[in-house]
């Protein structure tokens, strides 16, 4: 069947912000989605609210709205846009859920929008629990045994008949969320509560455990002519009972033989035929007994997902392009294979590799949460290896996660201390930690048997593992010959590994491998084993025969990814590879990208000339660079990852393109910065250097408490915190950090109540060309990525502004900068402080680029291959400079954060980075911009009610006042605790006293978790107590109420509520291409 | 360490490994198959007879070897190449590790091989006669023996492999009783036969027409089987004798030589097909079949004569041809009536499926029975059932 005939136009929902569970994936598969519906002549409309991602760029689609993702906005959309169908099945569990909503409520029918790619039934089947049981044992498929509950009451009778340990979980969640292991009685009602406040509904479903099976997926997709394949199958080394998001997964399955995969692929077929799913794809996934090989199923996904993300990846078959495709009518045979050119898509892609996800923890941001893995997903990000083996394949995924780790084990990392028993004794629960744990212990000589009894996973991944353990303690034994290189690299080993097993120098190892010509080969990824041609080239490396890479025709210019997301590193850099990409290919130069995370849209084959899937490290870099022969390399787009890499590539002869290794140094070693600073004549926070507690306790009283304070050279906020008195800063130098001359610490003066703004601008060696200049919302002190912030700034004075552009120019010329610049301001009792400059793609560049129209990443790219911003000026491919200053409308953007994920984490914000994502919002006035912010994030400021709860330390008491009076005037009734109360009424502000959580009831608590309060205003006065603050906090975080942690952040949501609670008031969206005008 | 092994073939390709499975040499045909699951069904597949299977999925054997997989009663491949044979296996149903079934076989076979290589090399240069070696460490030695061998065109292999004498397969109360003529019948095959209601008597290929049909059968089973098709003259012509007489159903060699026997013509594939992903398309219904397929020589109708529709391109079909008949299913004029194509190959046309309904007859090229592969086809086992129903009906 051809493309459907009776739809014009077609509204795409998008996921939102970055969370966990739901990532970088959806942009991908968005991306991919707008692509061909584009292409395929309709007029596309996007609703998504995160404005880092490439499919909110203005030409994706023909209407990009960036509004909060809710039922209220879309409709608001679909009202203005009137729309023919709506595609939900890329957006994630966000996405399906508002269009479930949206069916619900009857608006599609009253507009005549048809849902394409899953019927509101078929997404009901699949997942509301109890019609996706009822459905598939209609289908004759079976489940583990399980029953719905709606109080702790009922669990209770229903957990005594199905016996412990059990699984809880609440319909309609994503990632787990809410779901559970409950192993006693004891911990029944907790859980049970939990997961019914999560479900949409209120409805939890308790199920027997199968813990310790192994855990399968397979990804399908089904046609309207009722054609359906399994594109890949996905084993999970992690046995049931660890997320999938959180195992390690390999593609494709590997221990079934092929009666057991065939039979897995009977039920994947007949349960997406049975859920409905008409066209698209889904992921199943299955558990399996490993003993005698039960299979059951535990659950389906009827849309584009994670997994199919990875699959893609994994395979080169494009889940999101196909399952569009078919949306909109046509079916699987219809559809040309990109990558053999002379097939079709109604095949199974078939590989002649192995693929390995792990996925990427950062435990570390959150000290006190739970580091064991449960059925709630907590990694934040993940990479993905291709190797002709899975130990190849392993190997290059730990090096490729950015833990400072070159492979499984051998690297000298923290377990090589250990002894078997306690190696033992921590693999009894699963952690971050356990591959590493599980070589040591095979290296101390554990046997597969008893770590696959110990840890539920399957003896075969041991048994590779056990291969790679052996053949490191042989070549620590005797050394590197020339069979035992040749044969380690086959294994997977870096030349790190080799290196710290043979204590020699990673160098030098390169060397002996250069001598005796052994350098990888490239395959490529071409769906079918290489039995037709492969037309793109995608490809991995591997230590074999023959090598595939084809000469270029143009010359090449390799781009570095940024790898794996993590917090303090999402989205944003990925968005500016992507458009370095672009602006090459633009430029007539062969985009050579490098990136391990399958997430992203730069690790899509479409998006560069050639990708290769490789780890970034200097080793697999500079492989790259051997085969490419490139004109040079661009490292300054992709992050932290690639900026490692700068010097060692510059060492090795390779040519980087734009801000040189020398530059970043000078701008990241924070004293040479501040010599520049003083040469520059321009201020910085006072600050000093000590390498011993009793240096830094001197020194702090040198510059003055309050301190910040924060290792030497550590990005992204790590360690950082600020110590109000001598006993704080003890505290943190002796314990945290662990002073020494070899590990100094940096105490700066901390700028109380300071004005935090930020410059993203591209500097070419003469101009200065400034993107935006972006004001924080929350005061310094709160990191930057986590701050709210606006566009244009809306407290700064222009000449205040000027002065950052000017500070901005001089840093960049001084540092010499050729390409992006970032520099962060304080502005404190009236003075201009420079807090740190950072001479490359900072996370704020795709944030300035949408609300300005001008992407920076690729004016960026062309003056790092040599292109003048005067030319492009005058080229009319940038606008005039100091054109952002005159836009109409307010860009606010929102931190998004994982508190909820981590049941115990304090909420409070600081120093350090938290969040995993971010939102936009875009209005005609700040207070709009900014309830849409809130809203898009999640915690949405409510129409009405009016109802405050207070508690504010007591350095902030006064200073609320004048918010405190605005919000009287827009009639708000206050609740505060005691002492907040007090100064309040001494304002003549009428206000509840209530009591605090150790005061007994009803307190504060009570009142929150109660629905009685719609703002939550709590200031923390102190760090890392369980005082009441941490209470109140966390109850209107789970409960869901607006909550502000600082002041500027409650006068920014006072000023929202004072336009959202004016009468008749609704939200007005506008479309980027109708606010940027004629500059999109 | 073991010795080394090498491999060689036929434009002086030489490849070094590991020895894997049984020391020795051996001599055949190398092809390749991109199947992920399912060597122990590949390696007793009888189809496999004269030639070395290159496994494109690097890992093999990773759930050992059980006692159910089997498609007859031993290993039939001439050697194994694989990139990495993996010892220590995991499975629930496993006996023991692939190498030394192999080894207990008598197979001789490769490992550490650059797999991908091999295959890009066999997928341009077409299947080729090749050699596995322990113990001839002289590659220009090994490539002498592989000149003097012979290759696959014109060889009649299926009368090699096929069963000595009679026997029975199946229920004793079955519905049907069904002969089936051994070219090298797999095992699933006979249990879905059995499965779709048959008692099933195997007959010795060279089994003639007057034979059959004074067995009484109620239907003919034409089986897979190895080598080259139109040397099997003794099948085509004792099929030719049949038809019309007694319903039959083929699968792989059995299709190609009902094709034969209605007129048409084989060819050999450049590399053939051999895999579970191949995308098979029911012209009748407009489904798509993910299939299973081992096979290098395929159905030529262009020396048929078509009616109502143009001819296909000479050695195979085309998807501009099956264009040109407009929806339509394509039909050709034999000596047993009309012959309709009711299968193509998505990737590259080829004859799938064909159907002489006149005398009630039909076949598939690739393997509804599957072992290995998807079970996307075994409504054919059914089609053949209901034929036979139809033709007691009739009588
Ligand atoms: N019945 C069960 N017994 C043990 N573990 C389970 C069970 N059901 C699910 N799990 C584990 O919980 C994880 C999340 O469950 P799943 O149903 O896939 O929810 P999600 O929507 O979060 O993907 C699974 O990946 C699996 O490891
Ligand atoms: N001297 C200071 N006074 C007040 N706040 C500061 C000071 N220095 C840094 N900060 C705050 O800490 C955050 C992180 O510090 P920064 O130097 O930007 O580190 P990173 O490398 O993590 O971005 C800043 O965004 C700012 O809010
Ligand atoms: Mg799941
Ligand atoms: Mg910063």
């Amino acid at each position: 069947m051809p493309r459907c005939e009776d739809i014009e136009s077609v509204l795409v929902l998008g996921s939102g912000p970055i969370v966990i569970g739901q990532a970088a994936e959806f942009d991908y598969s968005g991306t991919q989605g707008l692509k061909v519906l584009k292409d395929e002549g309709f007029r596309v409309i996007l609703v998504n609210s995160n404005p880092a991602t490439i499919m909110t760029d203005p030409e994706f689609a023909d209407a990009t709205y960036i509004e909060p993702i809710t039922p209220e906005h879309v409709a608001a959309v679909i009202r203005k846009e009137r729309p023919d169908a709506l595609l939900p099945t890329l957006g994630g569990q966000t996405a399906l859920n508002v269009a479930v909503e949206l069916a619900e409520a009857g608006l599609l029918e009253e507009f005549g929008v048809e849902l394409v790619g899953a019927s509101v039934e078929a997404i009901r089947r699949a997942e509301d629990r109890r019609l996706f049981k009822e459905t598939m044992e209609r289908a004759g498929l079976a489940l583990p045994r399980s029953a719905w509950v709606y109080s702790p009451g009922e669990a209770k009778r229903v957990a005594d008949e199905l016996g412990y340990p059990l699984v809880i979980r609440p319909s309609f969640m994503l990632g787990g969320g809410g779901s559970s292991v409950v192993f006693g009685p004891e911990e029944l009602e907790e859980k049970v509560s939990w997961g019914l406040a999560n479900s949409r509904i209120g409805e939890v479903l308790l199920e027997e455990s199968v813990l310790g099976w192994k855990e399968f997926e397979l990804e399908v997709m089904r046609d309207a002519a009722d054609n359906a394949v399994v594109v890949c199958s996905i084993e999970n080394f992690d046995p049931m009972g660890v997320h999938t998001g959180d195992s390690i997964t390999v593609a494709p399955a590997q221990t079934l033989t092929d009666r057991e995969y065939q039979e897995m692929r009977d039920d994947a077929l007949t349960c997406i035929r049975a859920i409905g799913v008409e066209t698209g794809g889904s992921n199943i996934q299955f558990a399996v007994e490993p003993s005698t090989g039960r299979r059951v199923i535990i659950e389906m996904n009827p849309r584009v997902s994670r997994s199919s993300a990875l699959a893609s990846k994994a395979t080169g078959f494009p889940i999101a392009k196909i399952a569009t495709k078919l949306a909109v009518g046509y079916t699987l045979d219809e559809i040309p294979n990109d990558i053999t050119r002379e097939t079709y898509a109604s095949f199974e892609p078939t590989l002649d590799y192995v693929v390995v996800k792990v996925p990427r923890f950062d435990f570390e941001k959150f000290p006190e949460a739970d580091p064991v893995l449960g059925t709630q997903m907590k990694s934040v990000g993940e990479v993905m290896a291709m190797g002709r083996t899975f130990k190849e394949a392993l190997q290059k995924a730990l090096r490729s996660l950015e833990k400072g780790r070159a492979g499984l084990g051998f690297d000298g990392g923290p377990e090589s201390r250990l002894g078997l028993e306690e190696c033992i004794r921590r693999l009894a629960r699963p952690t971050p930690e356990r591959f590493f744990l599980l070589a040591r212990a095979l290296e101390l000589g554990a046997s597969v048997e008893e770590l696959a009894r110990l840890t539920g996973v399957d003896p075969w991944f041991l048994s590779q593992m056990r291969q790679i353990v052996e053949e490191g303690k042989s070549l620590a034994r005797m050394g590197l010959t020339p069979s035992s290189l040749a044969r380690a690299k086959r294994l997977g080993f870096s030349d790190l590994q080799l290196a710290h097993l043979t204590g020699k120098r990673e160098e030098e190892v390169r060397a002996a491998r250069d001598s005796l010509g052994l350098w990888p080969v490239y395959k490529t990824v071409d769906t079918c084993a290489a039995e037709f041609e492969a037309h793109t080239p995608y490809h991995y490396s591997t230590y074999e025969e023959e090598s595939e890479v084809r000469p270029g025709s143009r010359p090449r210019v390799v781009v570095l990814g940024a790898g794996p997301n993590r917090i303090g590193q999402g989205i944003e850099f990925d968005y500016c590879c992507v458009h370095a990409a672009f602006a090459l290919k633009e430029m007539g130069y062969e985009a050579v990208m490098v990136n391990c995370n399958p997430e992203t849209v730069s690790t899509d084959y479409d998006t560069s000339d050639r990708l290769y899937f490789e780890p970034l490290t200097l080793e697999d870099v500079l492989a790259v660079c051997r085969a490419e022969e490139p004109l040079g390399v661009i490292a300054t787009l992709g992050g932290q990852s690639p900026l490692k890499l700068a010097k060692g590539l510059e060492q090795a002869g390779v040519k980087l393109l734009g801000t040189g290794p020398e530059a970043i140094d000078r701008a990241e070693d924070r004293e040479r910065f501040a010599r520049l600073l003083d040469e520059l004549g321009l201020r910085r926070p006072p600050y000093a250097l000590a390498s011993s507690p009793a240096e830094a306790l001197k020194e702090a009283r040198r510059v003055g408490y309050p301190v910040l304070v924060r290792p030497s050279y550590v990005l992204g906020g790590r360690a950082m915190e600020i110590a109000y008195t001598p006993e704080e800063l003890a505290r943190y130098v002796e314990a945290a950090a662990a002073v020494s001359p070899e590990h100094p610490v940096y105490i700066d003066a901390f700028l109380e109540d300071a004005v935090e703004a930020e410059v993203d601008a591209v500097f070419d060696g003469e101009d200065l060309y400034v993107g935006g200049v972006l004001e924080h919302i929350e005061e310094a002190g709160i990191h930057s990525g986590d701050s709210a912030a606006v566009l244009p700034p809306q407290g700064l004075s222009w000449s205040v502004v000027e002065e950052m552009e000017e500070a901005t120019r001089r840093i960049a010329a001084a540092l010499g900068v050729r390409g992006l610049v970032n520099v962060q301001f304080a502005l404190a009792g009236g003075e201009l402080y420079v807090l740190e400059a950072n001479p490359r793609a900072s996370r704020t560049v795709p944030f300035i680029s949408k609300a300005t129209g001008v992407p920076l990443a690729k004016v960026a790219t062309r003056v790092m291959l040599g292109e003048r911003l005067r030319e492009l000026w005058r080229a009319g491919l940038i606008p005039a400079p100091g054109s952002w200053k005159e836009q109409r409308h307010v860009a606010v953007k929102e931190a998004v954060l994982p508190f909820l994920r981590f049941p115990g984490v304090d909420t409070v914000l600081g120093p350090e980075m938290k969040s995993t994502g971010e939102v936009m919002g875009l209005a005609d006035s700040f207070g709009e911009a900014f309830a849409k912010s809130q809203e898009a994030a999640g915690t949405p400021l409510r129409r009405r009610g009016r109802r405050v709860l207070c508690s504010l330390a007591d350095r902030d008491k006064g200073r609320f006042l004048p918010a405190a009076l605005r919000l009287k005037e827009l009639g708000f009734s206050f609740y505060a605790t005691a002492g907040t109360a007090r100064a309040l009424r001494e304002a003549g502000i009428e206000a509840e006293a209530v009591k605090k959580v150790s005061e007994g009831h009803p307190n504060a608590l009570d009142l929150i978790l109660g629905g009685e309060v719609d703002l939550v205003i709590n200031t923390p006065s102190g760090r890392g107590t369980r005082r009441d603050g941490y209470y109140i906090r966390t109850a209107a975080w789970r409960a869901g109420i607006p909550l502000s942690t600082t002041l500027a952040g409650a006068r920014a949501a006072v000023e929202a509520f004072a336009r959202m609670q004016q009468k008749g008031w609704e939200p007005r969206v506008l479309s980027l291409q109708e606010r940027l005008g004629g500059k999109g | 360490m073991r010795a080394a092994a090498l491999l060689v073939l036929e434009d002086g390709t030489v490849l070094g490994g590991e020895p894997f499975g049984a020391e020795g040499e051996t001599l055949g045909e190398v092809v390749f198959n991109t199947s992920i699951t399912g060597y122990q069904e590949v390696l007793t597949d009888p189809s496999y007879h004269g030639q070395i299977v290159v496994m494109t999925y690097p890992h093999v054997g990773n759930y050992g070897v059980n006692e159910e997989d089997t498609e007859s009663s031993r290993v039939r491949v001439a050697g194994f190449v694989v990139r990495e044979g993996v010892e220590e296996y995991s499975s629930w149903r496993a006996r023991k590790s692939l190498s030394r079934y192999l080894e207990e076989a008598g197979v001789v076979g490769i490992r550490g091989v650059d797999t991908r290589m091999l295959t890009r090399r066999l997928r341009t240069a077409g299947v080729m006669r090749g050699a596995i070696s322990t113990v001839e460490k002289d590659p220009a030695a090994l490539l002498g023996k592989v000149l003097a061998s012979p290759g696959m065109v014109g060889r009649n292999l299926a009368e090699e492999v096929s069963t000595p004498s009679a026997y029975e397969w199946g229920p004793e109360d079955a519905s049907f009783l069904v002969a089936a003529l051994d070219f090298g019948v797999k095992t699933n095959i006979l249990r879905l036969l059995a499965g779709a209601g048959c008692r099933v008597r195997v007959l010795p290929a060279r089994t003639s027409a007057e034979e059959v049909l004074a067995g009484g059968y109620q239907g003919v089973f034409l089986s897979n089987g190895p080598g080259d098709p139109a040397a099997v003259r003794t099948a085509i012509e004792t099929t030719r004798r049949l038809l019309g007489r007694v319903p039959i159903f083929g699968i792989c060699l059995g299709h190609q030589i009902l094709g034969l026997a209605a007129g048409a013509r084989t060819y050999k594939l450049k590399f053939g097909h051999r895999g579970t992903n191949q995308p098979v398309k029911r012209l009748e219904t407009g489904r798509v079949e993910v299939s299973s397929h081992n096979h290098g020589f395929a159905v030529d109708l262009s020396g048929l004569e078509a009616l109502g529709g143009p001819l296909p391109p000479r050695g195979g079909a085309s998807r501009e041809w099956l264009l040109a008949w407009q929806g339509r299913i394509p039909r050709f004029q034999t000596p047993f009536g009309i012959l309709e194509l009711t299968h193509v190959n998505l990737n590259d046309f080829t004859v799938e499926g064909l159907r002489l309904p006149e005398v009630g007859a039909f076949s598939v090229q690739y393997h509804p029975e599957a072992s290995p592969g998807p079970h996307d086809s075994r409504y054919l086992f059914g089609l053949f059932r209901e034929l036979m129903e139809v033709n007691l009906a009739q009588v």
